[in-house]
């Protein structure tokens, strides 16, 4: 008997799950840098999905969007991280509940 | 018979990374020290990357290994040990209704995915590039790249270079 292979159910519910844990983390943890990580996270989960369809579709465009997704990212980390930093030199924290002002 | 020790052997991979990548991510959420919360998620990128590796992409389970586990979580890296983290260390997770609320809205959000892909089989037109064809993954991205998808490519560079000034003159030190 042959075992039928992984389907794409399966990856499409696992990548959901990845998705809905960075969406928690975004929203229950104060530290910003945490919340960056967990954005991360849930752009690597609709990578997943991109490519498992891609796969399964037999198509090249999930591939080509995963690739523009992971620059956009990378564009992201640089322009954030450097955001973080500037606002812990002018108001020495980076918990997002105090910073609450766009202004000061 | 040997196909069914390769579609085994699939399962087995599969089953195993999903189970470490959710472990690692739920890690990652938990986790009162950001540098431990970064190391988790170099290890979620990773299984992510093995389960590209089982879907005939290689290609893009490079780049992820080198641009997100290298160069996203090194970034990531210096900026935690730039910034003096102790008094967020203490703070933690603190449990509000806000959260509480928040939290059980992603997992409905969770069960409505899981619903609208299980109800439905997979639809849609399949396109020209079965698994053999999928599989010698640099070359057809290199041909997909530069023909039809030559000008988001263009436009991606310009972002790109957008992105490093901005983080140049953001981070310049004012005198």
């Amino acid at each position: 008997m042959a075992i039928p292979s992984v389907p794409p159910v399966l990856f499409l519910i696992l990548s959901g799950i990845l998705f809905t844990i960075g969406v928690i983390g975004a929203l229950t943890r104060r530290n910003a840098i945490i919340v960056f990580i967990c954005i991360e996270m849930m752009l690597n989960a609709v990578n997943l999905t991109f490519i498992t369809l891609s796969r399964f579709l037999q198509s090249m465009d999930g591939v080509i969007f995963a690739f523009f997704v992971m620059a956009v990212a990378a564009a992201e980390a640089a322009v954030g991280l450097a955001i973080f930093v500037m606002i812990y030199r002018s108001r020495g924290t980076i918990n997002i509940d105090e910073i609450n002002l766009l202004k000061w | 018979m040997v196909e069914n020790v390769g579609t085994l052997f699939q399962w087995l991979i599969f089953l195993g990374v999903a189970f470490v990548s959710i472990l690692a991510s739920l890690l990652v959420i938990t986790r009162k020290n950001p540098i431990h919360s970064a190391v988790f998620l170099v290890l979620t990128f990773l299984c992510v990357a093995v389960l590209y590796l089982l879907l005939y992409s290689q290609f893009i389970a490079i780049i992820q290994i080198i641009v997100y586990a290298g160069a996203i979580v090194t970034l990531i890296l210096f900026v935690i040990m730039l910034l003096d983290l102790e008094e967020e260390l203490r703070s933690g997770l603190k449990l509000l209704y806000s959260k509480v609320l928040g939290s059980a809205l992603a997992v409905l959000f969770l069960f409505a995915i899981i619903y609208s892909v299980a109800a439905m089989p997979l639809t849609g037109k399949l396109g020209p590039y079965p698994p053999g064809k999928l599989s010698q993954n640099v070359k057809t991205i290199g041909e997909v790249l530069f023909t039809r998808y030559l000008f988001p490519f263009e436009i991606v560079s310009v972002l790109l270079v957008a992105a490093i000034v901005g983080a140049v003159v953001l981070s310049k030190r004012k005198k």
